[in-house]
């Protein structure tokens, strides 16, 4: 694709070695225009959204509105699906506090194995508090999930990860979307490891929710956003309460503005916002489906290149996004990535927030190697060449 | 500067002191949750010191580096100055500079010791 000239921080060095960025399943680098953009605002635009009647908030209005019609386009939903937030995690939260108003003592919570501990945790509190149970569809050694219809019975909601962030693997959306909606469940998608690497239509994928970060997706961090369709944003709860949310206040009373406002309550990260809605006019430059296909070669280069390596165990689902998990026999991850570092190579190792999985995989972590746009076949060779070195030194 | 010296390359492939004894005063446990380093300390203690040493540890090379090359020094050394140990005595002895994260890996088995030091001191004393 050749683009690491649009990111500024390609400019720098780490050790004297020209930065090879590997952890993007972490967070994306940031092409000059999102940087640029969020700088004009700040110097020309700067006032908050939805209140003053002068030309400074209506422009700033403006903006951040256009930002959620952009956004709205990118997944195929209305602009009053689309609510910000401050990122998956807390798209989720919101999520699991508010559908659980809908739920009752000993409805399920059906999860997978593989879910980052945003996709657990707030399911975890919201169980113990109204008596809701959990379960897990499990996962194989190599980190696909193995499904079982009768996982569903009596599920409420299922919420899932489209991509694990630790092993990569893409999961059957599809079966478990028809699973989900036969037993009448609220179907949830996170998107944070997808919304970058594939295309995400929320009609094809028929996803009643689905939550992502900006950051993910060449978007300043602090900006995320939850999409749901109407008819369930309609009738949901709040999640947090305040200014901009109301359509009527009295002293004792309230009553809740339309979605998606209904959902913002506050003064809004509008320059994230408007950020975020630059990145994804930049990934339709480049093309969603160009970038899928780019990346799945550069992932199958960079699965050769490691199978090369001795003492290596490379986590393989049968379907597997741009992210590479492994480990090399008797060295320990936080090793590899520090002697990486060396080189100016950033990767991720540790548990990637998923303890459970890790656990389950009895191991204490992974190598985690993600990629995008920016990285090119001279990375991953980099990589496979650093990895032999790293090796003989500890043999 | 290259963390990987020789000398930490030295006792991570050849760890001085590993395994346990076969008759402990006291043993302890600790890991460190945000890697998943895990170490098993036991120690001999005998006229207020340290007179023997061994652990079990699971981790990366700078947590069984810095365990082997502290349990040199620690043998023999008086408890009440065990206790005091702090982060310089580990990383001097191990001569390299470690970020915030690392540095907990290096620092997990002087940690196990003076908690084990400080079991022992309260069990004798109760």
């Amino acid at each position: 694709m050749n683009v690491k000239k649009d990111f500024p921080i390609f400019n720098r060095k780490i050790n004297e070695k020209e930065i090879i960025y590997l952890d993007n399943a972490a967070t994306s680098q940031k092409p000059i225009e999102v940087i640029e953009i969020m700088n004009d605002f700040y110097k020309r635009e700067n006032s908050n959204v939805h209140r003053g009647i002068y030309t400074l908030s209506e422009e700033a209005t403006d903006f951040y509105e256009k930002a959620r019609e952009k956004i709205a386009k990118f997944i195929n939903a209305n602009s009053n699906e689309i609510i910000f937030t401050k990122g998956t995690t807390e798209s989720l939260n919101l999520l699991a506090y508010s559908l659980s108003e809908f739920l009752i003592r000993g409805d399920v919570i059906l999860l997978t194995e593989l879910e980052h501990h945003a996709n657990l945790v707030p399911w975890q509190v919201m169980s113990k508090k109204k008596g809701l149970k959990l379960r897990f569809i499990p996962v194989d050694n190599e980190g696909n999930l193995v499904i079982d219809e009768k996982l569903f019975d009596n599920a409420k909601i299922v919420s899932i990860s489209h991509v694990s962030n630790a092993l990569g693997t893409l999961n059957d959306i599809k079966k478990i979307e028809e699973l989900a909606h036969k037993n009448n469940a609220y179907f949830i998608i996170d998107a944070a490891q997808s919304i970058s690497h594939l295309k995400i239509d929320v009609k094809e994928l028929n996803a009643d929710f689905i939550a992502f970060s900006g950051h993910k997706v060449f978007g300043p961090m602090g900006i995320g956003v939850l999409y749901g369709k109407k008819k369930f944003l309609d009738n949901m709860e709040p999640f947090i309460y305040g200014g901009d949310m109301i359509s009527e206040v009295s002293l004792e009373n309230s009553e809740w503005n339309d979605i998606p406002f209904k959902f913002e309550a506050g003064t809004q990260n509008v320059a994230g916002a408007i950020g975020l809605g630059k990145a994804i006019d930049y990934v339709n430059k480049l093309g969603i489906y160009n970038i899928e296909a780019y990346e799945k070669e550069l992932t199958n280069h960079l699965i050769k290149k490691l199978s090369e390596l001795k003492k290596i165990r490379i986590y393989r689902p049968n379907n597997i996004s741009s992210i590479v998990s492994f480990n090399i026999e008797n060295i320990h991850s936080h090793d590899i990535a520090q002697l990486l570092d060396e080189h100016g190579i950033c990767v991720r190792a540790g548990n990637h927030c998923c303890m459970p999985l890790m656990n389950k995989l009895e191991i204490n972590g992974t190598v985690r190697i993600s990629l995008s746009v920016y990285n090119d076949k001279n990375d991953i060779d980099m990589l496979a060449e650093k990895l032999k070195i790293i090796t003989e030194k500890f043999y | 500067m290259d963390i990987y010296s020789e000398n930490i390359m030295d006792h991570y492939k050849d760890p001085r002191n590993f395994g346990s004894l076969k008759d402990c005063d006291i043993q302890y446990s600790d890991s460190n949750p945000l890697c998943g380093d895990k170490i098993k300390v036991e120690l001999k203690i005998k006229d207020n010191k340290i007179y023997d040493i061994r652990y079990e540890c699971e981790g990366c090379a700078i947590n069984r580096a810095s365990s082997s090359i502290i349990s040199e020094e620690l043998k023999g050394m008086e408890l009440g100055k065990v206790i005091k140990l702090d982060a310089d005595f580990v990383l001097n002895l191990l001569g390299i500079k470690l970020n915030s994260v690392r540095i907990k890996c290096a620092l997990l088995s002087l940690r196990a010791v003076q908690k084990s030091v400080t079991k022992y001191l309260g069990e004798k004393n109760a």
